[in-house]
């Protein structure tokens, strides 16, 4: 085997990881995404309106759909963005 | 200062600014004209997509909206904020690594196909113009009521200021100019509802106002309260069956993640980092209108109940007449008592005969008409048209861009005249923002009775075809032009005619006992989605895998560099 085969199957293999570990995050969060708001918000909202956010007048269900579920939206982004800048950086891909 | 002056004065300086950044910044090359040359940092673009979603739907008529519905209205709060989690993770960093200049570029260059790529264009046409028309009668609407201009004029006035900047400066000027509106329509938002919340809950956070006590009782609660009294389902919850709730959400995020005049703001960043960093940046600015709206909607469901439900029709205060003159509050008073019955459809009286509503309000003025409710400062009912008119003005323009590229690029570069010189290309590129103004011009002055009901159209289309014929070229290379192209045209005609049956041929059938499942044109495109996705991976299955140089292309646009 020479040298240059060994850099392309290596990169190949290092690509095939990069990939699964950024598929990997997406199913972390597309979890979160979808339990804040498919979850907290719509299926469970009636079991989730007979408590109240501590010290307001909002049912915990209607809170998630109208306030909390954006909330936690914006932060998996930014989350996001965190965790893919350090796979780019760790996997030398990142751009300069 | 009267309410007219202080409109003609801020709505005078706003389109001022607008028209210098379009001499600011005029468009000297067709990647300049497309995608503003590249350039845009990520905090920038991430305003500029701010304001570009935000339209006159979102300004204007969404916080009425949620105030009518409740809690069934979150499914666009939700909706239009959850796409955003899909787009940046799912789609904007991989379009951007493509790094062309429209979607029907990269449906056509993944699939390999014109018939992808040209199936793409007509969508995205139909998609954006469904769309414009709606922006258009919003920007007539602000036009007619605070400055008594007619329809045709305001329409006009709008369409001379877009032509300007969209024409001249392309991408480009649309960029620059979507910044400063998005600073007007969120300075525009959120004075007139930090004002109330201050009123009406003591604390100037609207988003904590609205769980708020005013008088010993929480806001919601008296507000669920007086619902019931008045026989309207109670505020924080739902009448909508849940399958309904869950797919029209689905729909509508979906939907937001595939509409392409959001999708090619992510080629404007320099970079993969940059595009998911400004997907961020955009969802925080938008969150910010998204969180408000559902408190001003509080604020003003409660305020139109206390001001005109039982009291006499002669007290009502100006802004009561001054709405009624455009038609938009209607009162009629069956029983003749001179008193408003503001109820709803289980109101009965003490005998328990049923009590006829006499009040008709029209759900889009409830943010125009809000702050004259409460009694607010001039200049600051004046400040609402001008942001009610950025947000219409920005969505436009961002809309007709993406008609124009379709045109100039998609159909005459890539497909019927791949010489055409650059300088061509950008005059054609020109001559058809031109044009499109003008059709969104047609449509802002001859509405299309069906405005409303395209709504639907437009999101469960983008929801049905282009977001899972981009997801799957991103993120299976086994997909293929055959399955593409299948899943495409099924997609679309599955959604468009179940739309098409219910709200076009059979509207009296428009109930839930017919509806599939229980799912509403709204949320159909959830279903349409799936059958795409079902018929594509079939289809793939039985035909050979795509070319070896498209695998390659799918290999380079999943990492940033290389």
């Amino acid at each position: 085997m020479t040298d240059t085969e060994t850099s392309t199957s290596s990169t190949r293999d290092e690509r095939k990881l990069y990939w699964r570990t950024n598929l990997r995050y997406l199913a972390a969060l597309l979890s979160t995404w979808f339990l804040v708001s498919y979850g907290c918000g719509i299926l469970f909202v009636d079991w989730l309106n007979e408590f109240r956010l501590p010290g307001t007048g909002f049912k915990l269900g209607f809170w998630f759909a109208q306030q909390g579920s954006m909330y936690v939206f914006v932060v998996l982004i930014f989350v996001y963005v965190l965790l893919m800048n350090r796979l780019d950086h760790r996997f030398d891909v990142d751009e300069s | 200062m009267t309410i007219q002056s202080w409109t003609f004065l801020l709505v005078g300086i706003t389109f001022a600014l607008y028209i210098g950044l379009a001499f600011f910044a005029k468009a000297k090359s067709t990647s300049e004209f497309y995608v503003a040359g590249g350039h845009v940092p990520p905090l920038a673009n991430g305003m500029a997509t701010a304001a570009d979603w935000m339209s006159a739907a979102s300004f204007i008529s969404m916080a009425g909206l949620i105030s009518f519905l409740g809690y069934d209205g979150s499914v666009y709060l939700m909706g239009w904020t959850g796409g955003y989690v899909l787009l940046a993770l799912l789609l904007a960093p991989y379009l951007r690594k493509f790094g062309k200049f429209t979607v029907p570029d990269f449906v056509g260059d993944r699939y390999d196909s014109q018939t992808a790529r040209l199936v793409a264009v007509v969508c995205a046409i139909f998609v954006s113009f469904t769309y414009v028309a709606g922006q258009m009668r919003g920007v007539g609407i602000v036009f007619s009521r605070f400055l008594e201009v007619d329809i045709t004029t305001g329409v006009m006035i709008g369409m001379g200021i877009v032509f300007f900047y969209a024409v001249l400066g392309g991408m480009k000027g649309i960029t620059y100019t979507q910044i400063a509106q998005y600073c007007v329509l969120i300075f525009a938002f959120m004075v007139p509802a930090v004002f109330l919340s201050l009123l009406i809950a003591g604390t100037p956070i609207p988003q904590f106002g609205f769980g708020g006590a005013s008088g010993g009782e929480f806001l919601l609660d008296r507000l669920d309260g007086l619902h019931q009294e008045l026989g309207f389902a109670s505020y924080t919850d739902g009448s909508k069956a849940t399958i309904d709730m869950f797919c029209i959400t689905a729909s509508l995020m979906v939907g937001t993640a595939g509409l392409p005049h959001v999708i090619v703001r992510f080629y404007t960043v320099p970079r993969v980092r940059d595009a998911r960093k400004s997907a961020g940046w955009a969802l925080l600015f938008i969150a910010i209108l998204y969180t408000t709206a559902p408190a001003v909607a509080v604020f003003a469901r409660s305020n139109l109940l206390e001001t005109v439900s039982g009291k006499a029709y002669a007290e009502m205060p100006e802004w009561f007449g001054n709405w009624e003159a455009t038609g938009l509050i209607a009162f009629e008073d069956h029983n003749g008592d001179g008193l408003i019955q503001y109820v709803g459809p289980a109101a009965v009286d003490e005998t328990g005969a049923p009590v006829p509503n006499e009040l008709k309000i029209d759900r889009d003025i409830m943010v125009l008409a809000n702050p004259e409710i409460a009694g607010l400062p001039n200049w600051v009912i004046a400040l609402v048209a001008a942001g009610g008119l950025a947000a219409a003005l920005s969505t436009a323009a961002g809309l007709l861009l993406v008609v124009s590229s379709a045109v100039s690029h998609d159909l005459l570069k890539r497909a019927l005249r791949p010489n055409i010189s650059e300088k061509e290309e950008l005059l054609a590129a020109r001559v058809a923002a031109a044009a499109a103004v003008c059709v969104a011009g047609y449509l802002g002055i001859h509405p299309p009775g069906f405005v409303g009901q395209v709504v639907a159209f437009a999101f469960g289309l983008a929801a049905s075809t282009f977001f899972p014929v981009i997801l799957m070229g991103i993120f299976s290379k086994r997909m293929n032009r055959e399955g593409a192209i299948s899943g495409m045209v099924t997609g679309l005609l599955f959604t468009g005619m179940y739309i098409f049956y219910f709200r076009f041929w059979h509207p009296e059938a428009d109930v839930p006992e017919n509806w599939l499942f229980g799912i509403s044109p709204e949320g159909i495109g959830t279903v349409g989605m799936v059958v795409n996705f079902a018929v594509a991976i079939f289809v793939a299955r039985l035909t050979p895998p795509p070319p070896q140089h498209v695998q390659e292309l799918v290999e380079s646009i999943r990492v940033p560099r290389g």
